[in-house]
């Protein structure tokens, strides 16, 4: 079948490539642009472990076209430190707050993360576990990924990680 | 993981689709969100000549005022849908019944009308719609039409949305004031419904004034129990009373026999789900 | 040497990666040149094979080849089992391709060969097999009898029957005259079934394997938690020199068990590029994985055990079932036996018998899952106990105390023979109930019944132990495993001073370097951060016997110790040589030699430096401080612990859910408090979706039904809670780190915790078992069952978990099992 040229800004970069459009946005990263930080767990939609940000919203980027990608904005999990290198906060936090161990499942869960964050500023336990419904981790039990994503948080708001309880459950 | 090859087109208007759909035959496929077409497409059920994707067609996205009816565009994510102040004020089922949908990522993607076209009996906004007597405006070569919810849902993943047609938007009077609660039961979050009840009550004076029900997953379509919802009108709402009264909210259903329950089981949480959506609505 | 690493929460030194996206997950890798390879599967539980047409797929656009078992029947031998587990043991050829016959759905026949990974599917598609089909047998109580073979030419479905027997071992008494005598009055004897289902280890990353034939050693990049058995498998499969054969195991993603394999995927990708001479991949769909990648659990278990009426048990009798599935993969048919020496737990049995029926079913084989053997056995027993204290109306704390062994007993030699080094079950109890607030929820128990709640409270115990650290190569030999159980290290000293640890044990999340270094730092006395540790690949690691059965840190972290002493009693004698002083008169602390009683001293690195240079070593002195060591355990380690569940039940909806969960567990000397924690409440969280979510589950024909993860339930960060977790520390005296293992104990004692909780919450209600998982329909059915009086309808009639939902229980006297398969059917 005809490929189609588009054009996607990932992680800050404008790319610009001719792809089938059965190409999923995942594959795309992965094997066009070589961003393979963006990991694929399962083929239905449920693990979440390709998690990225469109347009700065977090999609599974298993369940979307490239094509639908054309003209918007792709955030993978190795957009997301600063120029210079340091980490970004939710990255430091997971570190911080041991929430990984295999790391299959990471890329995707910081990316969710930071999706709660924009919608909760400071989550307590129960969004944070709501949230993270559509991502699936088999190591950590969830417990150290939830301490994680609050503390990302107040960290993002200008707070040290373990500055205050406000909000916690 | 790799879906078979197709060829992809995405109009901008919505005449343009209607001649891709019309030129493209029985192989074509309508992509709204894709949260469900593109799994069963990595999966090969599937496997269309041609994709059709409406979402560059502006005008289907998003949720408007039409006197006393909400419109919701076809295209309008689940997301958008839950967190809509206009959706909050006048059709409060359709907040928590949109924001129980899958999964966060799913909601930024998947559409409101993509989900009602596909009309999975598992799924969390047809019973919904149909409790609120939505109406569907859909396009085809002849123009377009309105179809009533109870009209809507034809069978298993079947609507009246023809092959040549699409669901451009939904509207749903206007039910300012009323309260409302989708009890949705799920053995883990991510999962489809079991069994839901969607629930909206008008209350006045302590007593329930008005209730719409509707059933997700009791059979091959959404059910609305006008009988269960006729019974509740003039009680309190409290538990033994609405016990009583949505005592046959199961009766003549159909629902499926599988992994998470049986036919029977399903009813049974049928009649307990639905005392506590209403009892839960007519307290929010 | 001055502890200060060990025992510190370290964050981990694997996590900057994988948290930045710049992981090395197989899948990652991409060769130039590379060809993609996609599976076609049998779609038939059984059948045999009367063609396969691959001429539209040899055509199809970027195929380069098509194999079929055909072409590689003669190159691709069959797949090892390491665990002949009887002289006698009946087992299939297992070929990486089927030839002739298919014996479980999902099984390869045919494999596309292809430039990219969509032309590889789109090609599979159009290989057209043509399949006789064959009757299935699929449940284990049938499978017993014979009727339908799942490989007909066997003759049977009974691959092994496999027993120990305290009277016969001479470490206790007969178990048949504890039973026989139970029919006295002033004793019970409590007979169950229960059944284990079938899980799927579901590890996150897909398996994924990478072969590169383009050099003289072969390399195979692969997601495996065990790159030297296959290694070793494949030289011994596939007739390959096994020093032309390098396997790496780079970033992997979580294994359970489901990784310790030899794969047919992993065989079909090395015989694809030796035969195209290009690198091949092989990624499998998630769908793929849960199908064919290997399954876990699956047991029948036949319980019976006799107990005098103040609650000391006199003997414990266990005959089981286990499904291999269809064929025997790495140690398929060990998996039951290492459970063997876990059904009498902690307590002290008198006299105790197992038997072990392993049975053909025509299903994905069984192997490693968490835990192997060890959960579904100390599930039983502490199920056991429940209702063992049910009967007797005594609190099934007091029961445990009555029976386990007391601190003062350690060394305790148990019924099966196992010597338990140490342990204190009465510290990590008290503990636990302390924290859990025992007496307090009781006193919820008793109200919401005695209020009839609709919401009912239960609280679940699970006392476990198990055996870790395997193993002493010796016992293994006595079991018949076909390797040993030692493990590897090497403790280089570079020119800087920075040390590089290898250790044969192979990491797929477990924090192996961090914790590694953190033992290297305190015994070397050198900075944490100078320490890198390297594993996971055959040419650099060159020996190991890898990463399974929580033995890493016990085996193989002794061998790091072991090797990091030699490397200082070379350093020693360069450092004598360098202070002018005799050996005997340096001390080494803090990673200074220094001459006793003087401040004359010398860094490591300093040595290490003067090693490299070799300008002035002591005559005969190899100009070098690298070190290595192999270390054999004594003994297992046996971690333990109690954990305490608060289950509610909604008796309305059948709906159970977790309310809180308290864990005291000993693991011994902890390295890193953060690690452990971690792998606690990952452990957890498996072992709770064993007890309410997850089941394989296969149709009447065979097919896998839970074939993704919309029907296959792993729980998510809002299906589970925060647990409630501390620790006891008991030492282990087999190792000089005292340290026991913790990569399975959540998932062991998870189970039986969950589950006692669930039937303790309605048990009053006449409800005695619900089968795993429990489910709301199932609890719901259970109650209906016991409303009725007894025959409680199947809730989910699944073929390999029948339906229990209640049993008839005397009220005083011997208790007899009601599960008469044929009726609850």
């Amino acid at each position: 079948m005809a490929k189609k040229p588009i054009t996607v800004t990932v992680d800050g970069v404008s790319c610009t490539d001719d792809v089938e459009p059965r190409t999923l946005l995942v594959q795309y990263l992965r094997d066009q642009l070589g961003k393979t930080g963006t990991l694929v767990g399962c083929d239905t939609t449920n693990c979440g472990a390709c998690t990225v940000h469109l347009d700065g919203r977090s999609v599974k980027s298993c369940t979307m076209f490239a094509v639908q990608a054309d003209g918007h904005a792709v955030t993978t999990i190795e957009g997301i430190a600063s120029d210079d290198g340091a980490l970004h906060p939710m990255q430091q936090a997971f570190h911080d707050s041991h929430a990984l161990q295999c790391g299959f499942c990471t890329p995707g869960m910081i990316m969710q993360s930071l999706d709660i964050v924009t919608e909760h500023p400071d989550p307590d336990e129960a969004t944070v576990r709501e949230n993270l419904e559509g991502n699936l981790c088999r190591c950590t039990g969830y417990q150290n990924i939830v301490k994680a994503v609050q503390a990302g948080a107040r960290q993002m708001a200008g707070g040290t990680p373990d500055a205050t309880e406000a909000g916690a459950a | 993981m790799i879906p078979t090859a197709f060829e992809y087109e995405s109009p901008t208007t919505v005449e343009d689709a209607l001649r891709l759909l019309a030129e493209g035959g029985e192989d074509v496929k309508v992509l709204a969100g894709g949260q469900s077409l593109i799994p069963v497409l990595k999966l090969r059920l599937a496997g269309p000549e041609l994709i059709v994707d409406l979402g560059r067609i502006e005008g289907l996205r998003g949720v408007r005022e039409d006197g006393d009816a909400l419109v919701i565009g076809a295209t309008t994510p689940h997301h958008e849908v839950a967190t809509s102040a206009l959706v909050r004020e006048h059709a409060a089922l359709l907040v928590e019944a949109a924001g129980t949908v899958a999964d966060p990522q799913v909601r930024h993607r998947g559409t409101f009308g993509g989900a009602l076209v596909h009309a999975d009996p598992a799924g969390d906004l047809p019973a919904p719609a149909l409790a609120l007597g939505a109406s569907f405006e859909i396009a085809g070569p002849a123009g377009v039409r309105t179809v009533a919810a109870e009209d809507f849902f034809v069978d298993l993943f079947t609507t009246a949305v023809g092959e040549d047609e699409i669901l451009t938007a939904v509207r749903v009077p206007k039910r300012t004031g009323w309260t409302a609660a989708y009890e949705k039961f799920v053995r883990v979050a991510q999962q489809w419904s079991i069994v839901a009840v969607a629930a909206t009550v008008r209350v006045e004076d302590g007593v329930i004034a008005d209730a719409r029900l509707g059933l997700t997953n009791m059979g091959s379509t959404p059910i609305r129990p006008a009988a269960v919802e006729q019974n509740l009108v003039g009680l309190a709402p409290v538990g033994e009373a609405v016990e009583g009264a949505v005592a046959d909210v199961a009766a003549g259903t159909t629902p499926p026999d599988d992994l998470n329950g049986t036919a029977d089981y399903r009813r049974h949480l049928a009649r307990v789900l639905a005392r506590r959506a209403v009892v839960r609505a007519a307290g929010a | 040497m001055t502890v200060t690493e060990i025992g510190s929460p370290r964050k981990r030194k694997e996590d900057q990666r994988l948290i930045t996206g710049r992981s090395r997950y197989t899948d990652n890798m991409v060769l130039p040149g590379m060809l993609h390879l996609a599976a076609v599967r049998s779609p038939f539980a059984h059948a045999r094979i009367t063609g396969v047409d691959t001429s539209a797929a040899v055509t199809a656009p970027g195929v380069v080849t098509v194999l079929t078992g055909a072409d590689v029947a003669e190159a691709q031998g069959s797949l090892p089992n390491a665990w002949p587990i009887t002289p006698d043991q009946v087992a299939p050829p297992h070929p990486a391709i089927a030839v002739d016959r298919v014996t479980f759905a999902g099984e390869i026949v045919a494999v596309v060969v292809a430039r990219s990974r969509h032309e590889a599917q789109d090609a599979a598609d159009l290989v057209d097999v043509d399949y006789d089909e064959l009757p299935v047998v699929l449940d284990l109580e049938e499978a017993e009898k014979d009727d339908v073979l799942a490989h007909p030419d066997l003759g049977t479905n009974r691959s092994a029957f496999w027993v120990f027997d305290s009277a016969e071992a001479g470490t206790g008494g007969d178990v048949e005259d504890a039973l026989a005598a139970a029919g006295a009055d002033d004793q019970i004897l409590l007979e169950r079934t229960y059944y284990q289902q079938r899980l799927i280890p579901a590890f996150m990353e897909p398996r994924s394997t990478v072969v590169d034939p383009t050099a003289d050693q072969i390399t195979m990049w692969s997601s495996t938690q065990v790159p030297h058995i296959l290694r070793l498998m494949l030289a011994l499969t596939l007739g390959i020199p096994e020093s032309k054969v390098r396997v790496i195991a780079p970033d992997v993603g979580g294994g359970f068990g489901g990784k310790l394999q030899v794969t047919p995927e992993e065989v079909i990708t090395m015989l694809a590029a030796r035969r195209t001479g290009k690198p091949c991949k092989f990624t499998e769909t998630r769908s793929e994985s849960l199908m064919a990648a290997h399954h876990g659990r699956g047991q029948v278990q036949r319980l019976a055990l006799s107990a005098r009426r103040d609650g000391t048990v006199t003997g414990l009798k266990v005959q089981l079932l286990a499904d291999m599935g269809s064929y025997l993969g790495l140690v398929t048919s060990g998996v039951p036996i290492l459970g063997a020496f876990m059904f009498p737990a902690i307590y002290k049995f008198p006299s105790y018998r197992f038997e072990c029926t392993n049975l053909f079913t025509n299903k994905a084989w069984t192997d490693a899952y968490r835990g192997a053997g060890r959960p579904e056995a100390t599930f039983a027993i502490e199920r056991l106990m429940d209702d063992l204290a049910a009967e007797l109306d005594m609190d099934p704390i007091e029961l445990r105390r009555k029976n386990w062994i007391a601190h003062e007993e350690f060394p305790f030699t148990t019924v099966c023979g196992l010597e338990y080094d140490t342990g204190n079950y009465e510290a990590a109890t008290a503990r636990a109930l302390e924290l859990f607030g025992y007496d307090e929820l009781r006193a919820e128990q008793r109200r919401r019944r005695d209020d009839g709640d609709p919401v009912q409270l239960g609280i679940g115990v699970s006392t476990f132990t198990e055996m870790c650290g395997l193993a002493p190569s010796r016992v293994l030999g006595s079991l018949d495993y076909g390797a040993g159980g030692w493990e590897y290290a090497q403790v280089r000293m570079l020119p800087t001073g920075n040390v590089e640890v290898v250790t044969g044990v192979s990491a797929h999340g477990q924090g192996h370097e961090t914790a590694w270094s953190q033992i290297v730092a305190d015994r070397l006395g050198v900075p944490f951060d100078d320490v890198q540790v390297l594993h996971g690949d055959t040419a650099i690691a060159q020996r190991g016997l890898d990463t399974y059965g929580s033995r890493s840190l016990a085996v193989g972290g002794m061998a790091v110790v072991a090797a990091a002493d030699k490397v200082i009693a070379k350093a020693r004698v360069i450092a004598a040589h360098m202070l002018e002083a005799a050996d005997d008169d340096l001390e080494f602390t803090d990673g200074r030699f220094t001459v006793r009683g003087t401040d004359q001293g010398v860094a490591l690195g300093d040595v290490a430096l003067a090693t490299f240079a070799a300008h002035d070593l002591p005559d005969g002195v190899e100009p070098s401080l690298d070190s290595d060591a192999t270390f054999d355990p004594e003994n297992f380690s046996f971690p333990h612990g109690t954990h305490l569940a608060a289950m509610e039940v909604d008796t309305e909806t059948g709906q159970v859910t977790l309310r809180s969960y308290v864990c005291v567990d000993d693991v011994g000397t902890v390295i890193n408090p953060l690690i452990v924690e971690g792998q606690i409440h990952g452990g957890l969280v498996q072992g709770i979706a064993q007890a309410l979510f997850e089941e394989a589950v296969h149709d009447e024909s065979g097919t896998l039904v839970t074939g993704s993860f919309v029907d296959y339930l792993v729980p998510s960060a809002a299906d589970v809670p925060s647990f409630i977790t501390d620790r006891t520390e008991t030492a282990s005296t087999t190792n000089v780190l005292g340290v026991k293992g913790v990569g399975e104990a959540g998932t062991i004692a998870s189970t039986p915790a969950i589950v006692n909780g669930v039937i303790d919450a309605v048990r009053h209600l006449g409800v005695d078992d619900i089968l795993m998982p429990c489910s709301p329909g199932r609890v719901w059915a259970a109650l209906q069952g016991a409303d009725k009086g007894r025959g409680a309808e199947a809730a989910v009639p699944t073929v390999n978990s029948p339906e229990v939902a209640d049993r008839d229980i005397a009220s005083t006297g011997a208790v007899q099992t009601g599960t008469d398969q044929g009726e609850q059917q």
